[in-house]
This record gives C-alpha cells, sequence and structure tokens, in this order.
C-alpha cells in the first residue's frame, strides 16, 4: 500500500489520508487529484483506487459521468466558452466556431505548443454579461470574435 | 404586495452599512463581544463596490484596491470606508459603487476611475457625474417606463444583503439582524413552532418544485431516526439561471443560518452545501462564513449554549445538471453516479444514505430566517394567495437590462421585462420569454400581462423552474432554441430511463434536420408524440420536462416550424442552412467592405460597382451582412 502512493504529492497525500473515511468522499477526492494535475490521469485513478479500495470501474464510472472530470490534459491555458442559453442566444457557438479557428484544433484538442484548449462549458453564471468566455479564473465579459485574437495573444505571451 | 411599502422603508436596499453594535436579539452577547465591526470609526462615507462574478470580470477587484490606495495616497482614508460587497443584480452596467450615505449609485467604473471618485466623491464631497447612473437616460429610451429605475419595483428578501453588506465579514451580517432568527428559533421557538410558522407563510420550493417548505420541514421532523441531515442544494444547473451563486457571494450566512434552523427544527446534527465546483468564488466565501460562524459558536457543539449541534460541510458537485434532481443529488454526494432513484420513498422518510433528509434549494433557505425573524403573517402579506414572498429571476438574453431582480410574486412578466428590464435591446421586437430553463417552456407577447406565480407560469405551459427567464427577440429561432435545449438535455441526460436516454434522442434528430431544411411531413406529430410519451414515462423531472421547450414551441409558433418544414425557410435567420445572403444591386455602392470581410471569400465585384455573392462558395458566416453599412446585403 505504501509503495502505491509513492507517486502523490505529500499534499495531495495528506488530503487523501484526511477524506479516506469520510462517507462519499469519491467525488472530493477526485477533485483534488484534478487540481494536483488539471485532469485525471489514469494512474492516478489506479493509485486512488489503491489507496481508498474501491474498484477502478467505480471510480472511472464516476469519472466519466460528470462533465467536469476529464481524462485528457487539457491546454495549458483552457478557454471555457460559456454554452449557457443566454450566451447561446447572443452568439457563443460562433465564438467557439472562431476560437478553434485561430487556434487551429478541433473538440478536445490541444494546440502542438500545449498551451490552449478550448471547453465548451454549460453556463458559468456570469448571464448578465453574456457572452462570456474564462481562462483560468479570469472571466471576459461580452466577448466578441474581433476580440479573441487579442485575449489569446495575451496569454500566448503570458 | 400589501406589505410592500412599508417594508421598502423598513429596510431599504442599502440602508447605511454596518456599525460596531450587532443588533440581533438573542445573539447579541455574541455580536458585542465580536471584535473587528466597524474598523473604520468615525467614517462618514462608504464606498460599496460589487465584488460579484460580474464586476470581478469587469476588474471591480483592482478597483477596490486602487480606491483604498487613493484614499491613502489622498489622505482621505479615515473618512471613508470601503467595502466589498456581493452582487448589486444590476450586472448589465457594471463594475457597480455604491456610495453611502447619499446613495450615489456610479456605473462602469474602472480601475482608473479610482482617483476621480476619491477625490470628487470623498475629499470634495462632489459626485463624479459622468459616473453617477441617471433614471433620465432610461426614461428617454423607453417611454413606456413612468419611473424606469431598474430597482424601483424591485423588493429584496433574498437578496437583502447582496450589495450591501461585506460577505466576508460575519459581523457585517449580525449587524443587519443576521442570525437573530436562529436565536429566536433556538430559545423562543419549539421545532413545532418553527414548522408552524413556515407552513403559516406559505413559503414554498424555489427550487421550480414549488412543494411547500415547512410541509417538507414537517416530513423529516416527524420521521423517526437517529440521525437525519440537511442539505442545500446549490448546484445551479440551469443554464441563464445565476440567483444562487450571486445569493452565496453575496450573503452566505443567510444560507448558513437557516441551515441551522433547519438542523434544529428537523433535529438534524450534520449538514451539506452542495455546490456545483464551477462557482470558485461562491464556494471560497461559504468556506470563509462557515469558518467564522463555527469561530462565533453559530455552527458546530452546542450553539450559543442551547444543548443544539449543527455541523456544516461543503461538498462539490462536478457538472452534471441531472444532480439537480434531488435523489439524483443525493447519489452524487454518496460518491456516485449522480442518477435519480423512484420516488417513494421521499428523501423526508429515506434520503440521504437511507436517513430523513430534507433538501432545500439555495433560495428558499435565504427567505428562511426573514420568514422566523419577522413572522409568516408579514411574509404571506407579500406576493399572491398561493404563492407567497418574491421570487429572483435571473433576466437576460435579449433585454436591455440584464441583471438579477428580485420581484413579489403576483408581478407581472410586462413588469418585470419592460419596466425593470428596460425593454429590448436595440428597439427589436419582443418575441418570447423563456422561464424554467431547460425544462420550461415559452411564453410570448398575449400573456405578458399574467401575474407570475408557481400556478400561473404552469398554466401557461412553462414552470417557475429555478428563475431564468431568457428573453427573445424576433432575431432568435424558436426551433433553433427547442434544438438547443434538446442538445442540452441529451447531452445532460443520465441514461437510466429508456424515455429519457432514447426520447431526448430522437427528438433531437428530428429537430436538428428541421434547421437543416431537412424536415419531413409528420415530423411535429412525431415531436409531440415522443415529447408526451417522455413526460408521461420518465424517471425523474429531466425527462418529464426535457420536452417542454419544444412543445411549446411548436403550440405557439406552429407557422415557423411548418416555414422551416416546407419552405426551407428561417426567418430570423439563425439556421444557417437555410439561410441565403444576397447583395441588393440598387443599394450596394461597390465599397468592397464585404469582400473584404468575407473569409472565403466569395464576395466579387468591381470597385465602386455592384457586388455578387457565389452562393454555392458562401459560408453563411453572416460577417457580409453585419459589415455592410448600407443595408445592402440581406439574408432571406
Amino acid at each position: 500500500m505504501e509503495k502505491a502512493e509513492t507517486g502523490f504529492s505529500p499534499e495531495l497525500s495528506a488530503f487523501i489520508a484526511e477524506w479516506k473515511d469520510k462517507p462519499g468522499n469519491l467525488i472530493m477526492l477526485l477533485h483534488r487529484i484534478q487540481e494536483e494535475y488539471g485532469y485525471i490521469p489514469r494512474d492516478a485513478a489506479e493509485r486512488l483506487a489503491r489507496s481508498i479500495e474501491l474498484p477502478l470501474a467505480k471510480i472511472y464510472g464516476v469519472i466519466t459521468f460528470y462533465h467536469f472530470f476529464k481524462t485528457k490534459k487539457p491546454g495549458k491555458n483552457t478557454i471555457s466558452i460559456c454554452l449557457g442559453t443566454a450566451c447561446y442566444l447572443k452568439g457563443s457557438q460562433a465564438l467557439i466556431d472562431e476560437a478553434r479557428d485561430i487556434l487551429g484544433i478541433e473538440g478536445d484538442e490541444v494546440t502542438d505548443d500545449g498551451l490552449f484548449s478550448i471547453d465548451p462549458v454549460r453556463c458559468l453564471g456570469c448571464c448578465g454579461l453574456a457572452p462570456v468566455l474564462m481562462v483560468g479564473n479570469q472571466v471576459h465579459a461580452k466577448v466578441t470574435k474581433d476580440q479573441l485574437v487579442d485575449i489569446i495573444a495575451k496569454y500566448k505571451s503570458a | 404586495m400589501t406589505g410592500e411599502k412599508e417594508v421598502a422603508e423598513s429596510r431599504p436596499i442599502g440602508a447605511a452599512p454596518v456599525g460596531a453594535a450587532a443588533s440581533g436579539g438573542m445573539v447579541a452577547p455574541v455580536g458585542a463581544a465580536a471584535p473587528g465591526a466597524g474598523a473604520a470609526a468615525g467614517a462618514r462615507q462608504y464606498l460599496l463596490v460589487c465584488g460579484g462574478e460580474g464586476c470581478q470580470s469587469w476588474k471591480s477587484e483592482e478597483l477596490f484596491l486602487a480606491l483604498h490606495q487613493q484614499a491613502e495616497t489622498l489622505g482621505v482614508k479615515n473618512e471613508v470606508q470601503i467595502i466589498r460587497t456581493g452582487c448589486f443584480g444590476f450586472c448589465e452596467k457594471g463594475p457597480i459603487v455604491k456610495v453611502m450615505p447619499s446613495e450615489t449609485f456610479y456605473c462602469g467604473v474602472k480601475p482608473e476611475d479610482a482617483k476621480e471618485i476619491i477625490a470628487g466623491r470623498i475629499a470634495a464631497k462632489k459626485d463624479v457625474e459622468r459616473l453617477v447612473y441617471k433614471k433620465e437616460e432610461r426614461l428617454a429610451a423607453t417611454t413606456r417606463v413612468p419611473e424606469g429605475a431598474f430597482y424601483n419595483k424591485q423588493f429584496r428578501i433574498v437578496l437583502r444583503n447582496c450589495g450591501v453588506i461585506d460577505p466576508e465579514n460575519i459581523d457585517e451580517y449580525i449587524a443587519r439582524d443576521g442570525y437573530a432568527a436562529l436565536g429566536k428559533a433556538l430559545f423562543t421557538m419549539s421545532p413545532l413552532e418553527v414548522v408552524a410558522e413556515l407552513r403559516a407563510s406559505g413559503l414554498r420550493g424555489r427550487g421550480g418544485a414549488g412543494f411547500p417548505t415547512g410541509l417538507k420541514w414537517e416530513l423529516t421532523r416527524v420521521a423517526p431516526s437517529d440521525q437525519k441531515y440537511v442539505i442545500c442544494n446549490a448546484d445551479e444547473g440551469d443554464p441563464g439561471a445565476y440567483m444562487d451563486r450571486a445569493t452565496i457571494e453575496g450573503d452566505p450566512h443567510s444560507v448558513v443560518e437557516a441551515m441551522a434552523i433547519c438542523g434544529y427544527t428537523v433535529g438534524a446534527t450534520k449538514g451539506y452545501v452542495y455546490i456545483r465546483a464551477e462557482y470558485p468564488l461562491a464556494i471560497e466565501r461559504l468556506k470563509i462564513a462557515i469558518r467564522q460562524a463555527e469561530e462565533y459558536g453559530l455552527l458546530g457543539k452546542n450553539i450559543l449554549g442551547s444543548g443544539v449541534d449543527f455541523e456544516l460541510e461543503i461538498r462539490l458537485g462536478a457538472g452534471a445538471f441531472v444532480c439537480g434532481e434531488e435523489t439524483a443529488l443525493m447519489r452524487s454526494l454518496e460518491g456516485n453516479r449522480g442518477m435519480p432513484v423512484p420516488k417513494p420513498p421521499y428523501p423526508a422518510t429515506s434520503g440521504l444514505w437511507k436517513k430523513p433528509t430534507v433538501i432545500n434549494n439555495v433560495e428558499t433557505f435565504a427567505n428562511v430566517p426573514m420568514v422566523i425573524l419577522k413572522g409568516s403573517k408579514w411574509f404571506a402579506s407579500i406576493g399572491t394567495e398561493k404563492s407567497t414572498g418574491t421570487k429572483v429571476f435571473a433576466l437576460t438574453g435579449k433585454i436591455r437590462n440584464s441583471g438579477l431582480v428580485e420581484v413579489p410574486m403576483g408581478t407581472t412578466l410586462r413588469e418585470i421585462i419592460f419596466d425593470i428590464g428596460g425593454g429590448i435591446r436595440g428597439g427589436r421586437k419582443f418575441k418570447g420569454v423563456q422561464t424554467g430553463g431547460p425544462s420550461g417552456g415559452i411564453i410570448t407577447a398575449k400573456d405578458l400581462d399574467a401575474p407570475i406565480s408557481y400556478e400561473s407560469l404552469t398554466a401557461l405551459g412553462s414552470m417557475m423552474g429555478s428563475g431564468g427567464m431568457i428573453v427573445m427577440d424576433e432575431d432568435d429561432c424558436v426551433v433553433d432554441v427547442s434544438k438547443f435545449y434538446m442538445d442540452f438535455c441529451v447531452d445532460e441526460s443520465c441514461g437510466k430511463c429508456a424515455p429519457c436516454r432514447i426520447g431526448t434522442n430522437q427528438m433531437y434528430t428530428i429537430l436538428d434536420r428541421i434547421t437543416k431544411g431537412n424536415g419531413e411531413e409528420g415530423d411535429l406529430g412525431k415531436l409531440e408524440k415522443i415529447g408526451q410519451a417522455m413526460t408521461k414515462a420518465s424517471l425523474c423531472m429531466l425527462g418529464g420536462s426535457a420536452a417542454n421547450p419544444t412543445l411549446s414551441t411548436i403550440r405557439h409558433f406552429r407557422d415557423e416550424y411548418m416555414e422551416h418544414i416546407h419552405d426551407h425557410k428561417c426567418r430570423s435567420g439563425s439556421c444557417k442552412a437555410l439561410v441565403r445572403f444576397t447583395i441588393l444591386a440598387d443599394k450596394c455602392i461597390g465599397c468592397g467592405l464585404c469582400a473584404r470581410r468575407c473569409p472565403v471569400p466569395c464576395i466579387s465585384g468591381e470597385k465602386k460597382g455592384v457586388h455578387v455573392i457565389d452562393q454555392a462558395k458562401c459560408v453563411k458566416c453572416g460577417e457580409c451582412f453585419v459589415s455592410c453599412k448600407f443595408g445592402a446585403v440581406v439574408k432571406a
């Protein structure tokens, strides 16, 4: 059991130890792992399965059920473009198409330099400012197609 | 609505911010012993800076820091107290800064404006005119509004503290009678009396279904068990609704307090807030609120010496709309895939880990302290007979003033959309308003004067839902919007029951082909038939209501569906496959702008000569239509 946890950072291991015996802990643990890696790597899921003694199938059942959990490594900057109703009505689908065009990626692909991926999301809860997109923790409000190049350039150089 | 005037005066939006003294009745001893309240003693003016997520995206955090810095630089630090508050609701004009006690309202304030505000408003006591929100501007813009201010028709119970207090400071909540209701319940009321008060108030679940809150608590209270739970459903998944986020970000203690009251009432010692992981700011503020409440003895063991225990824990959702359904939410909280289970048994008897559980939505909880404190009579005097109190709506879409509005039940849609919201943006024609999100329906112009209540919205073929109110104008296509909602439901269906899993997919396939010009005779009949089957046979309300947007738009806009199917025409131009852009020869002056903007390119023409679009190459992006300044490009 000791060996299984060697790949986790001390903080992550401590978190797992703290939550190990709490009922209904799985989703919280997965959140913590995704926070650490940006997604849930296969070997991390396997290690988690061993440390909390849960079948890997059960863990994957949960990971794949929820949109929030990613099994593929995203770009350094994930551009989350809101597809909530208010944003959709104000043209966020066009923003997604345009951003994909600019970056030259499709679906959940990552740019060759590993800097960007695009994640269409359901409602960021900023409906009053539609259409919005989020890069990291920064919300960009009332975005127009013309602004996308500048927004992307800002994160490219950052 | 009778109590409106009186209460509006006794508790105005943005009453003077807190001083040091806590007026919280039973909790006074705790509050009085609290350190830190009213730090800037002798401050003569207050600047309330909106720290809601919306305004933060407009750099309100930088503005907040800049104001502090300027106050320091200009040596007026002691004349002003700068407070970061929750959402003001008026997201359209953010970032918002409110000056108290003058009640001046600054809109669209940038960090660069900090110096002018401090030097002007604070030091020289003169307003920065260019930033002041002018009601007159709106009057000129919308002739139908007699006193068209965004806040005039609003009445705030749930959002009472949003934009008023610093959500990260428990003392400010206490100074606004916070935790007084908890004290009152613990020391002067029996659990039965709390339930009776709630039942008399008529408070109903604000998550959408409208189940009487008092009854829900009573059923859990009488259920025999060694362990019971209280859950706050903050998994606000309805796209287009964000009142729960704003409530938690702006006034997290109201939810914490209500949950403690609930714990005492039903005999639960453990509560969970199940909140969307997509709301990091709300999670952070809630964490702070719980920690502060624990420090003050308002949560944890032996609350305020009453012998009652109640502890609160935050659990994160992970982006599944179906988890808004209570049984699915509880499965998720237990660490499983969030799939609903048949009811009964209801959560009140067998909920989380099969124990009796009260599960209420954020907005419902936020009402509770006010019901306890001000009494059921007061609460029941607001709103309509069967739908008492207020409702918060997220007014968005093609509306002039987007934002969060809280109005008494019984207010008409017309008042909300045209008086508060200022009508449709850009002088376009109102087409309909979607309430209830992907579970609701569209309400058209002819029903705008219906007073809002659970019953009236259901009678109109929509539903209250969680409070999303998405306004559509003539540029929106109902078929396209129905397809959008169905796509959402296909994506969010958990797959457990066949009617929902298969039905949503089938309906989506049909809607998709209609929007692409491949609709068939009889498609509408098929949509209606599948929709009815889903409504009747689905396991939970996700499937049970997924057909609503489609069915209601077919009911109101059958002709538009038929146009798509028969004439391959989309009158609003939203369905790209059906749109054809052409250039009118008599209007084109040959400036060439459209040709330069065209990404393909497929527009050709001599300079100063008439341009032509090559239909075979056109990708229908609409750039030419948008760019033409002479109205020469038309879509049909």
